[in-house]
């Protein structure tokens, strides 16, 4: 129990003192999980990461869940997981109630309009990041552009465009290797 | 009660689909202001500022939000569920039974795939999040709000700067508001 108490405990931890998710969050589940409790090793903890960004999911979550099934089995992975989430909910939940009911107010707008402003940046900021990061070949420059056309003209659902990249991804690798042997 | 069923059904698909961590929940959720009326897509680009702004990673934050915007309180609890399981389930299975997962031939070819289109589909959810944030509706016609513009261009300028872009998102955020409410945007 007490196991599992301290899981919930790390977890909630990290969930409610870091910003932004993802990769924002390693060096806290480095000093919380490697340093401090000595749970993993550095080494695993990457290995989690990389599997948490190739599964479906928030890769917060999918990292709590992985550590917690290691240690605990899959109430661990529960326990851990529901760490992660209470504190989103609670502030979240209390945000989104408050801001709702100051919603006409003139400054209030104002100020959000701004912060809209700002948000475009960041997001256009992280676009480029991720370009940066997944243009890695002829083929995968290809593929954004024919997808981003895709998305932005059709109401093609996202899901099918994500399992049908899946796919594409497949069958370029497949066929590169063809031609290789060849 | 049909909309709380909804509701987790379309986050549990979130969870499900969308793979590379919180942005990549954004354009499911644009697909979502589409499909119902829960909330509208300038209520999602504040949900993507507080999100950034408050602990906790940014899709469980932007699933909650959703939530709570949907149907209340409940609402919050539920869309989170919905979009936590399917990570518990999968992550669950692939720790137990398979080992070396992410090194796996067939894995990494369909993410040679996946990469270059999620990012496509983030940058193309961006565009319509640009749209509504940054040009207002009048006549059916788009107007270009050149206050919100230029503020945008400027501060997507900074943050090409190697040091400034080490700056966490929350006081660019915060000093956007107070520039918002000094020059009455």
């Amino acid at each position: 129990m007490k196991e599992y108490m301290e899981l919930f405990w790390v977890f909630l931890r990290i969930g409610g003192l870091t910003f932004g998710g993802g990769l924002s969050m390693l060096p806290m589940l480095k000093f919380e999980l490697v340093e401090k409790k000595q749970w993993i090793s550095e080494e695993e903890l990457l290995d989690c990461y990389a599997i948490g960004q190739c599964t479906p999911g928030i890769i917060a979550v999918n990292t709590a869940t992985y550590v917690g099934y290691k240690r605990k089995g899959i109430v661990g992975g529960v326990v851990s997981t529901l760490g992660m989430v209470v504190p989103s909910l609670l502030i979240i939940t209390v945000i989104a109630l408050f801001l709702e009911q100051f919603m006409d107010n003139k400054w209030l707008g104002h100020a959000l309009k701004g912060v809209r402003a700002v948000v475009c940046a960041l997001m256009l900021n992280t676009v480029v990041a991720l370009a940066k990061k997944s243009f890695v070949s002829m083929f995968c420059v290809v593929w954004c552009a024919l997808i981003l056309v895709v998305a932005v003209c059709t109401n093609i659902p996202t899901i099918l465009l994500v399992v049908l990249s899946g796919a594409a991804g497949i069958l370029s690798v497949l066929y590169g290797e063809r031609r290789k042997s060849r | 009660m049909k909309e709380m069923v909804l509701l987790f059904a379309e986050f549990f698909k979130i969870g499900l689909f969308a793979v590379g961590g919180g942005p990549a929940t954004l354009p499911f959720l644009m697909d979502l202001t589409e499909k119902y009326d829960w909330f509208s897509m300038e209520q999602l680009t504040n949900m993507v500022a507080i999100s950034e702004s408050t602990p906790g990673p940014l899709g469980l934050n932007m699933a909650t939000y959703a939530g709570v915007q949907t149907i209340g309180v409940f609402g919050g609890l539920i869309s989170t569920m919905g979009l936590v399981i399917p990570s518990i389930i999968v992550i669950t299975i692939i720790a137990k039974f398979m080992e070396g997962f992410s090194e796996n031939r067939f894995v990494k070819a369909a993410f040679y795939g996946i990469r270059p289109a999620v990012t496509a589909l983030i940058a193309a959810a961006v565009f319509g999040i640009c749209k509504v944030s940054l040009f207002a509706v009048s006549d059916g016609q788009l107007v270009p709000e050149i206050k919100t513009i230029l503020l945008c261009v400027f501060i997507f300028g900074l943050l090409q700067i190697k040091k400034l872009s080490k700056i966490h998102p929350v006081l660019w955020i915060l000093s956007a508001a107070v520039i918002g409410v000094v020059f009455r945007f």
